[in-house]
């Protein structure tokens, strides 16, 4: 803290300066300690420790939106809304056998579906290696027979996948880069290339922002290239979780029906599958006039905070 | 043609052409990783990969630029050095998907990849811009003693508008067009830049030959 106060104490400076103390001591009110920091060429990687809560932490000074974290006393409980509402595709596909996750952070995700379904061959693209090593290291992610991380940019490992023919029954996107999903993870062209992915029966399931402006250029990409999906919002998360499938999206009835089978094996991990076929949503709540983003016109990091 | 019937383009001229060079050159640079990225993705060997060969074809722009300017240096040539540029610029705009497609299927690994399409796409261009630089310091100087001024001059402004370039395709032109747009935008301010110095060549050589033939008419 020195070194701060020797700044000169303009306005601005004094402004950053309460900011830094105030998060400083919030911090140090939660006891919270920093037990690891890797600094990686894409971004910093802090592992907070907080009692029994461990967390990944990306954009510190961000505030707290990319991260995951782990309750060591209690492993297999999702600690984050977002990451269990990305397990409400299994509404639409109850039994992936393939399953793609791109990016892993702490590896609380593809770490489930590999509980849930331990026979399924999971394929996890990270671009970042220095995630990968936290992630086994200080969560607990190992690799298996049948879960295996590439270090690879997504776009790069889906094209790649395409070309083999490959084909999976449940994708989750979870690419996030500095401040947001990286601008060719946007596109009306990346979504063309995931779906050449997707198994007949398969499943999509994005993680996004529910942030103002961008968010309507988001939404009518989807719309673009997958005609409906399920919009999954809860009042306890900032995030949408966009769910679609390439055949026309179930009823809800159906989505009752399967929530009721698999409710009580997901109830361990803390998803509560019965509440979420009320939540998904199809209804059109964003201006359907924005431009799609493509590969011609993806200012996304632009957008977000207009 | 003899060098001494030619008119020099003015200073003003020469200088304010480096500046839309400058600016071209960050353009299309700005613009290459968001081009590339489809095919290699949006990691930090893109980048690397695009730079090194920017800085490659600008170090032989300029090595070449330098030489062909001590063989009678006139605006007809500089004006081609941008006309060239715009032209081999085009496959950028209309070729990128058929240059990178064969690369990507090639190349397994995307840090070589990358490497190759920045050089199928940007090395002819770019060395070619690269060649402006030494090219007008040849065109301004008049005499020895402010070579040294007219350089830095030249340089200042040409890396004013490499940082206009730069900051306005980040900031506001991806904003507002699509990538290639912007491309067409830069290929047509280089054709333009092009036109003008042959136009004010023109324009001044037939005032020139007018005036002489006056004087011995």
């Amino acid at each position: 803290m020195d070194r701060k106060v020797r700044y000169l104490p303009s306005a601005k400076s004094l402004a950053l300066l309460t900011c830094l103390v105030f998060s400083f001591s919030a911090v140090m009110q939660t006891a919270a300690e920093t037990i690891h920091r890797e600094r990686s060429i894409y971004r910093d990687i802090t592992v907070v420790q907080n009692g029994n809560r461990r967390c990944l932490v990306f954009n510190v000074h961000r505030g707290d939106r990319n991260q995951t974290c782990v309750e060591m006393n209690d492993r297999d409980r999702l600690v984050f809304s977002y990451t269990r509402m990305s397990f409400a595709g299994l509404l639409l596909q109850p039994q992936p056998k393939t399953i793609l996750v791109a990016g892993l952070g702490g590896g609380s995700i593809p770490m489930t579906l590999n509980n849930l379904f331990p026979e399924a061959e999971i394929d996890v693209v990270e671009i970042d290696q220095a995630v990968v090593n936290v992630a086994k290291e200080f969560f607990f992610f190992e690799e298996n027979d049948n879960m295996k991380v590439t270090v690879s940019d997504a776009r790069v490992f889906i094209k790649r996948a395409a070309l083999r023919g490959r084909k999976y029954d449940y994708i989750v996107l979870d690419a996030f880069g500095g401040d947001y999903i990286p601008e060719h993870l946007l596109t009306r062209e990346f979504l063309s290339e995931v779906r050449t992915i997707m198994a007949a029966d398969g499943v999509l399931v994005a993680n996004t922002f529910s942030t103002s402006r961008f968010y309507d250029h988001e939404s009518v990409t989807y719309q673009h290239v997958f005609n409906e999906f399920f919009n999954f919002k809860l009042p306890s998360s900032g995030n949408r979780i966009i769910i679609t499938q390439l055949s026309s999206l179930p009823p809800r009835g159906e989505l009752v029906t399967r929530a009721q089978n698999a409710a009580d094996r997901l109830k361990r991990y803390g998803v509560p599958l019965l509440e979420y076929p009320a939540r998904l949503s199809t209804r059109i709540d964003w201006d359907m006039s924005r431009r799609v983003l493509t590969d011609q016109y993806s200012p996304a990091n632009l957008l977000r905070d207009n | 043609m003899n060098q001494a019937k030619i008119q020099g383009i003015p200073s003003t001229v020469v200088i304010a052409m480096a500046f839309v060079s400058g600016f071209c050159i960050m353009t299309i640079e700005m613009l290459g990783a968001r081009i590339m990225a489809p095919y290699f993705g949006g990691s930090q060997y893109v980048w690397g990969s695009l730079i090194t060969i920017f800085m490659l074809a600008l170090a032989l722009g300029y090595l070449l630029g330098g030489r062909l300017s001590m063989r009678n240096p006139n605006p007809v040539t500089y004006a081609m050095f941008f006309i060239a540029a715009a032209v081999f610029a085009l496959p950028i705009i209309l070729f990128a998907d058929v240059i990178m497609r064969p690369i990507f299927l090639t190349i397994e690994d995307p840090r070589y990849g990358s490497l190759f399409a920045s050089i199928a796409m940007y090395f002819v261009p770019t060395c070619i811009l690269g060649m402006i630089s030494p090219y007008s310091v040849r065109l301004l100087v008049k005499s020895q003693e402010h070579s040294g001024h007219m350089a830095g001059q030249l340089y200042f402004v040409s890396t004013m508008g490499s940082a206009a370039g730069t900051l306005g395709t980040s900031f506001y032109f991806v904003l507002y067009f699509e990538v290639n747009q912007i491309l067409w935008g830069s290929v047509a301010a280089l054709i333009s830049a092009g036109c003008i110095i042959l136009l004010i060549n023109y324009l001044l050589n037939s005032e020139a030959s007018r005036s002489q033939a006056q004087n011995y008419g």
